[in-house]
């Protein structure tokens, strides 16, 4: 699935909820689910700024995919890095650099987390990226 | 406090206090009606404040204090019936000893750095709780750094009260002011502030009262309590924001300097030498916020009106009806059992976030606070990221209490 269309299916997912308690439902049961990121890297290095809650987010990289693992002290946020994580976990970090991650306004997210929750998120995003980008200039030299 | 018998007769009719508030008849968040317990943060303002501030800039919106104008006069004696209507709700003895500030954060800043810079000296000590909040600890920490002085800290227990003991152990000559917090944001313990400026005089030290979250719950009257000084915002007691109070007595403010330099605090300017204004303009460099000021009062006379008793009783049942229904929920517990308290109830629920706890609230249509509630040095002694806070006033109801609860448990099963 490519990013775009992961981003459409949690946009179908996401509509079929009416109720905001719902959607928060679904973000919790993800938050549970999300693979746990490896103790030994949940380090300072690894922790995002620009959340009231703590965020580790840890990146590996495997034939020429990236792959995300990350955790939170905070089950809701869990439930965001896990929908972060299921969009751009697995593609190239060209993919990932160049994507237009449109799915957070579409669903509401943006308008309806607390505004230091929907900065941390897109801090998650930036972070996200970046590693992409970093790895990107790594495969070029 | 009083007991549940009491709860079948609230001291208020809140339902009728409630139409003059229109915000909460108004707002509704996520479409449900919103149930208010921010209280703590800031205050919902009455209509007769809403009314005086735009009478005020459609009526005689003027500078005050150097027009040789009608408005200016009119504006000039508002502002110093204000300045008297403050002075009167806290029984100062006299009107110049208020001085009109941004707000609490501003009144403690002004007196750290006029007092620090005048009274204390390398090796002094500054004394202060472990529960302030940051404005009553970053403005003495930078006034102590630039002199080389000590911040002491008074120890609390673990439902969150001073430890009276250890105050008294640290008090000794080096000891050149005590500022304290009345009412804990955090928790909502009232402190014995009587006790702690008794024995603070006894040694001849002056007291600070942060009185934040005192003054729209506990009636104060300095003559009786005795602070030397007292701050509080207009805020946080259904008046604007961007106006506050600092109270100092008399005799502390005349050996204090200016804290600004600027217009008003003059009586005459040359480049050789300022000859400063007395009180209470001598801290009140520039423009000062008029219409801030004469809202204030307006919110002040609101509160006399309704009754500050009525208040008062009524706050007490309603925390106590929240504390006990609260408490049946599985898995809490409170951060701050203190036995005297009003205004603020902080709790967690099991190892849940409270960051998760309170988003869930919010999507539910309840507004609480969450986080550390400018107390970081609080929360750590407790070990903990934060609190959920919910901060009541005379306004909610004990059906709003209910709403909580029910929420808090939706949330908490959510979140398990």
């Amino acid at each position: 699935m490519t990013i775009n269309e992961k981003q459409d299916e949690l946009i179908a997912d996401f509509s079929m909820m009416e109720e905001w308690m719902d959607k928060y439902e679904y973000i919790i049961q993800l938050g549970k689910e999300l693979p746990l990121i490896a103790e030994q890297y949940k380090t300072d290095d690894n922790l995002i700024k620009g959340c009231q809650s703590r965020v580790w987010l840890h990146t590996e990289l495997k034939d020429g995919k990236l792959f995300f693992t990350g955790d939170s002290d905070a089950v809701i946020t869990k439930g965001l890095i896990s929908l972060m994580i299921s969009v751009l976990s697995g593609h190239t970090p060209k993919d990932i650099a160049a994507s237009d991650i449109y799915f957070i306004d579409a669903i509401g997210l943006r308008s309806h987390l607390s505004p230091t929750r929907s900065n941390g998120l897109l801090s998650m995003l930036k972070q996200m990226k970046l590693y992409a980008v970093a790895y990107m200039a790594k495969m070029e030299s | 406090m009083d007991n549940v018998s009491t709860l079948a007769a609230p001291a208020l009719d809140v339902a009728r206090i409630r139409k003059d508030f229109p915000l909460l008849q108004q707002a509704t968040v996520y479409g449900l009606p919103l149930v208010y317990f921010d209280n703590g943060a800031t205050t919902q303002k009455p209509q007769v404040v809403l009314d005086t501030l735009e009478q005020y800039y459609t009526g005689y919106n003027s500078n005050v204090h150097r027009g040789v104008h009608h408005l200016s006069q009119k504006a000039t004696d508002a502002y110093e019936e204000a300045r008297k209507t403050a002075a009167a709700y806290i029984n100062a003895q006299y009107s110049h000893e208020v001085i009109f500030t941004k707000g609490t954060t501003d009144s403690i800043n002004l007196v750290a750095s006029s007092f620090g810079r005048t009274f204390l000296q390398a090796g002094d000590v500054v004394l202060i709780s472990a529960m302030e909040h940051h404005s009553n600890i970053v403005p003495w920490q930078m006034i102590c750094e630039e002199k080389g002085a000590e911040l002491k800290v008074i120890p609390i227990n673990e439902r969150g009260e001073l430890l009276m003991d250890e105050f008294s152990r640290l008090l000794n000559e080096r000891v050149k002011i005590v500022a304290v917090t009345y009412v804990s944001n955090t928790m909502g313990t009232v402190n014995p502030v009587k006790d702690i400026i008794t024995q603070a005089h006894a040694r001849n030290i002056p007291v600070l009262l942060d009185a934040a979250q005192a003054i729209q719950h506990i009636t104060i009257d300095v003559q009786d309590l005795q602070p030397d000084f007292l701050a509080f915002s207009g805020h946080k007691i259904y008046g604007p924001t961007g106006i506050g109070v600092l109270y100092g007595k008399e005799a502390w403010l005349n050996k204090m300097p200016p804290y600004q330099g600027g217009g008003d605090m003059i009586k005459t300017v040359t480049f050789a030498k300022t000859i400063y204004n007395e009180l209470p303009y001598k801290f009140e460099a520039g423009t000062p916020d008029v219409s801030g000021a004469i809202g204030l009062a307006a919110a002040l006379n609101y509160l006399q009106q309704v009754g500050l008793e009525k208040i008062q009783q009524y706050e007490e049942q309603l925390i106590e009806y929240a504390l006990q229904a609260l408490q049946q929920v599985p898995g809490i517990r409170f951060i701050g059992q203190a036995a005297h308290r009003s205004g603020a109830i902080s709790f967690l629920v099991d190892d849940i976030h409270p960051y998760d706890l309170g988003e869930l609230l919010d999507k539910q249509g309840i507004a609480v606070r969450t986080g550390h509630h400018c107390t970081e040095p609080l929360m750590d002694l407790f070990k903990i990221p934060g609190t959920v806070r919910a901060s009541l006033s005379f306004y909610n109801t004990f059906e709003e209490v209910d709403k909580l609860v029910a929420a808090v448990n939706r949330a908490a099963a959510m979140l398990r």
